[in-house]
């Protein structure tokens, strides 16, 4: 097997047993993203010079026993809205194209420490801000199980270079589903936390509230290994939250005997794809023949929630992407009169379409008049959303769906109508409103070949639920193949 | 004029806390520095940052909220307010609307009108800005970080002033009883403490307010006092010309003694306040606010009961001393080095004062230390040295906080009561003024002031002028 084929664990094992270097792994995942990614432009930044620069020194904390971590070594992608200490962080905007930061974010920093070797930036929907990595300023990223087909979003980049073996896993931020959901199109396993269990601190900000950093990778194991690793209670971020426990690895178990298992029935119908329908099925039945118990239950409110995320994240995007300005640092507009023409000037140039509709979105909904109407509604809905799922995790451990309602769509078809391609969030975004922790897996291709992704919900701080659940089916389903690779 | 009107006045109050760190990051909230040295990606509204509260200023907002009787809110919370300006690094400033941390309170003023309660509306806690400099010569705009995140409370009072007079006895009450507790030194010219006046004007026993104006940039009492004025009389002219008040932002230009409008309330901006998800919101324990209370210094009202009480002081000379914290907690210290608190007093209340009006300084501009004010009552009460050269001390003390003792020693300032010297030099004095001592045995009492100065003269005043007189008439 090459090396880019393997599981982050299996290559960390590998390195630690001494049958290749970090820096081999290093020059593995450049040498996977010079011969595709010209293709499917997964990255924003290949950090080539640094990241062997990185690895040898990760090597000789290896062999001085310094780093024993099982993921010390292994080359790790990040999405580019982690600030990252004098490595462009470009949120995929015009407006961040040439902002080095002066600091890491907490998450990278812990990347670092677990002995993990970055070896670039990847694409993203601008500031977050999609579902198909084609509102990038550099350009889509392509999926590489078919590369007509979009990769998902906002973590497209992260997904598609996971799945395409550009590196062997990845971090994404998921405000709406932008981790699950193109996992669920690349054919990769993702985990989105429990908010406020990875810092938010240097993670540039689009929906405060509902932002979560977390792992994108080759599979269950690899994902509750790096969610170990960038876990952390930090006080620089104030919504940050000590847990009880940080260890996911425990529930690497295959055994969900009578754990009880949800299917909302409101996840089954109109828009949702036959096939998708009747993979996500199939996996219910594979974990109920595992000793689950499956049920259908109705969780209501499901049609709420993408309106009321759609007020909230856009409000505080509003102001969260106020400080891109032209002042201090980003792109200036070349020529202006005064301060205000260069705000202007600055923004409109440096923003693209889909973020200056969330702007205005955000910014009417918290104006004078409409505060209440608008922001004040979305904000009890989003506690009665709440309320159905702690009402339907009193009866079930983890509650099981589709990720999206269908596999990935073809490059240009989504953009032109926006309301359709907020619509796809639909199962992914009550997970942000509730906090919840959520991961989604493959369970499946479609005819066209295109992978099926499943999604576990969890309650708070219940991501070992979801995990030992996720890690059951992966022992019935076996290995997932990467893009292109025979299954 | 024919119609009797009234003036209406209601203030919005900043105050600058007195914390060591910023409100949201670890940065210091010194004053001065290089600028944007005293920065971080928290203060700079650098992507990916995120604010933590400091704890301080919570507890100094509480402070302040239960010297001035407020309620003070269990769950409070924080919300942006936001705004384009460069000064304003995140665009935004964090600050309080919907759930401030202090509310209904009051502070009890006295006027020549006797006292009044004026109420206070709210206390909120928020962020300062940086500062803008413009660069003249280069055409361009300089900003500086450093002020950036300074925690500021705003103290917004009910419409319950009517002069400039009530205005300016609030203000007082306000500055004394949050410089007693620390939270912050006040001072207006250096804009740690800055109001905001909303005005309006109605005829006397008009049930309605009349239309407001807010005016700003007022840096001194007595700007804001001739402001209060200024404003009035300009409200007043345009009601009897028939004519209306808008509601507008005005700025007082001290040196024309006028203010000219800002903007009004069509050009206000909508400020899309929401609450800010980067914060939790604060729950305030009734053990937080009981430890809070616990720790209130004796404020201004307790300190003149007991100077009147403990130490015998005049009611007026008690309000001079308690008038800034600075010259109390002189008084205190030198006091309880010295033990004689009617002589500190007397010092300060004469000679502080004196040079405090001749510099044009405040109180809370004394340097000195309360040690070296105590070792010169000691020397003066000792006899060592006599009253004329310790008020020469004295300025040496003031301007540059000298050691008495070590001052009084190397410049040979003992008073000299070497009885041999003194009789000496008088038989001197006696011998050169015959027409003085004839004077004096002619029964002119006076001559014997112009001889004793005569001896001090040739001492150079540093004489024991008892004994001086003494051996005068003695030998006379």
């Amino acid at each position: 097997m090459e090396w880019m084929e393997m599981t982050a664990a299996e290559l960390g094992k590998k390195i630690r047993a001494g049958e290749l270097t970090a820096v081999d792994a290093a020059k593995a995942a450049l040498e996977k993203i010079k011969e595709k990614d010209e293709e499917l432009n997964c990255f924003v930044t290949v950090d080539e010079e640094d990241a062997l620069a990185r690895a040898a020194r990760v090597q000789e904390k290896i062999e001085s026993g310094e780093l024993t971590g099982p993921l010390a070594g292994v080359p790790v992608a990040v999405k580019d809205n982690i600030c990252t200490e004098g490595v462009l962080t470009t949120c995929s905007s015009k407006i961040l194209y040439n902002f080095k930061p002066t600091y890491s974010a907490e998450a990278a920093l812990r990347l670092e420490q677990a002995g993990m070797v970055m070896i670039g930036k990847t694409n993203m929907d601008e500031f977050a801000m999609g579902s198909t990595t084609e509102t990038s300023f550099f350009g889509p990223t392509r999926n590489p199980w078919n590369t007509e087909h979009v990769p998902g979003g906002s973590s497209g980049g992260s997904c598609a270079a996971v799945a395409a073996g550009e590196c062997s896993c990845a971090l994404g931020s998921d405000t709406g589903g932008s981790i699950r959901q193109p996992s669920s199109f690349c054919g990769v396993t993702g985990l989105k936390p429990t908010y406020g269990t990875v810092s938010r601190y240097g993670l540039i900000a689009y929906g405060s509230s509902l932002d979560q950093i977390g792992p994108i990778a080759r599979d269950v194991t690899d994902c509750a290994l790096l969610l170990e690793a960038i876990a952390s209670h930090d006080k620089k971020d104030s919504t940050s939250i000590a847990r009880e426990s940080y260890d996911f690895t425990s529930a690497l178990k295959d055994d969900v005997k009578g754990m009880r298992i949800g299917i909302p029935r409101d996840y089954f119908g109109d828009g949702l794809d036959p096939e998708v329908a009747a993979a996500v099925r199939g996996a219910a039945e594979a974990l109920k023949d595992r000793g689950a118990v499956v049920e259908e239950f109705d969780l209501s409110l499901v049609d709420y929630a993408i309106p009321a995320y759609y007020v909230i994240a856009s409000a505080e995007a509003s102001s969260n992407l106020a400080r891109f300005d032209g002042v201090k640092y980003g792109y200036r507009a070349e020529e202006y009169e005064g301060l205000h023409n260069m705000y202007k000037k600055s923004r409109s140039e440096g923003f693209g379409e889909e973020v200056k509709r969330r702007i205005m979105l955000g910014s009417f909904v918290l104006s004078s008049g409409y505060y209440d109407a608008y922001y004040l509604k979305a904000l009890r809905t989003k506690a009665l959303i709440r309320q159905a799922f702690d009402r339907a995790f009193e009866k079930y451990d983890v509650i099981l769906g589709p990720a999206a309602p269908t596999t990935a769509p073809k490059l240009g078809e989504s953009l032109s109508d926006p309301l359709k391609m907020y619509l796809g969030d639909i199962y992914t975004i009550s997970a942000n409103l509730a906090g919840l922790p959520g991961i989604c897996l493959p369970c499946g291709t479609d005819s066209q070949g295109l992978p099926i992704g499943l999604q576990l919900l969890g309650d708070c701080f219940q991501e070992n639920k979801i995990i030992q659940a996720a890690y059951t089916y992966e022992c019935v389903r076996g290995r997932f193949p990467l893009a292109g690779q025979q299954q | 004029m024919s119609k009797q009107y009234e003036t209406v006045i209601g203030l919005e109050v900043h105050v600058e806390l007195a914390t060591k760190t910023k409100i949201f990051c670890s940065c210091s909230t010194e004053f001065g520095g290089a600028p944007n040295t005293h920065t971080c990606p928290v203060c700079t509204g650098m992507p990916g940052s995120l604010p933590v509260l400091n704890k301080k200023v919570v507890e100094y907002a509480m402070a302040v909220g239960l010297a001035t009787n407020c309620q003070i809110t269990r769950h409070c919370k924080f919300d942006r307010k936001n705004y384009f300006y460069p000064d304003n690094p995140q665009n935004y400033q964090i600050s309080q609307l919907y759930a401030p941390i202090c509310r209904n309170g009051y502070v009890e003023i006295e006027t020549e009108n006797g006292s009044k309660k004026i109420g206070i509306h709210e206390i909120h806690m928020e962020e300062d800005a940086g500062k803008l400099i413009h660069d003249e010569w280069e055409d361009c705009s300089l900003v500086d970080y450093n002020r950036s995140g300074v925690p500021l409370i705003e103290i917004v009072s009910e419409p319950d002033m009517r002069s400039a007079e009530e205005v300016i006895a609030y203000l007082d009450k306000l500055r004394l009883i949050i410089q007693y507790l620390g939270a912050s030194d006040c001072k207006l010219q250096e804009g740690s403490m800055r109001a905001d006046v909303n005005l309006s004007v109605r005829e006397v026993g008009a049930k309605e307010f009349g239309t407001r104006t807010e005016m700003k940039n007022l840096n001194s009492f007595k700007a804001i006092g001739r402001a209060i004025e200024g404003e009035r009389a300009r409200q007043i002219e345009l009601l009897e010309e028939g004519k209306q008040v808008i509601q507008e932002t005005r700025r007082w230009d001290d040196n024309k003694e006028a203010s000219h409008a800002m903007r009004s309330k069509e050009d206000a901006q909508d400020y899309r306040y929401f609450p800010e998800p980067d914060l939790v919101p604060v729950d305030i324990s009734e053990e937080w606010i009981e430890e809070v209370r616990s720790r209130q210094p004796e404020l201004r009202t307790e300190k003149l009961i007991r100077y009147k009480e403990e130490f015998d002081i005049p009611e007026y000379d008690a309000k001079i001393l308690t008038s800034s914290k600075q010259m109390a907690d002189l008084f205190e210290a030198a006091t309880a080095l010295c033990g004689k608190p009617k002589k500190v007093s007397n010092w300060l209340m004469v000679e502080t004062m004196r040079l405090l009006k001749e510099n044009g300084q405040e109180p809370e501009d004394l340097k000195f230390s309360p040690e070296h004010l105590a070792k010169l009552v000691e020397l003066a009460d000792a006899g060592t040295i006599n009253s004329t050269v310790a008020k020469e001390v004295f300025e040496h003390i003031f301007y540059e906080d000298i050691d008495p003792e070590a001052y009084v020693e190397e410049k040979g300032l003992k008073t000299v009561n070497d009885e041999g010297a003194l009789r000496e030099t008088i038989e001197r004095v006696i011998a050169a003024n015959p027409q003085s001592v004839a004077d004096y045995k002619g029964g002119k009492e006076k001559a014997l002031g112009f001889l004793v100065g005569q001896t001090m003269k040739e001492m150079k005043g540093k004489a024991n002028p008892a004994m001086v007189n003494q051996i005068l008439k003695e030998l006379l």
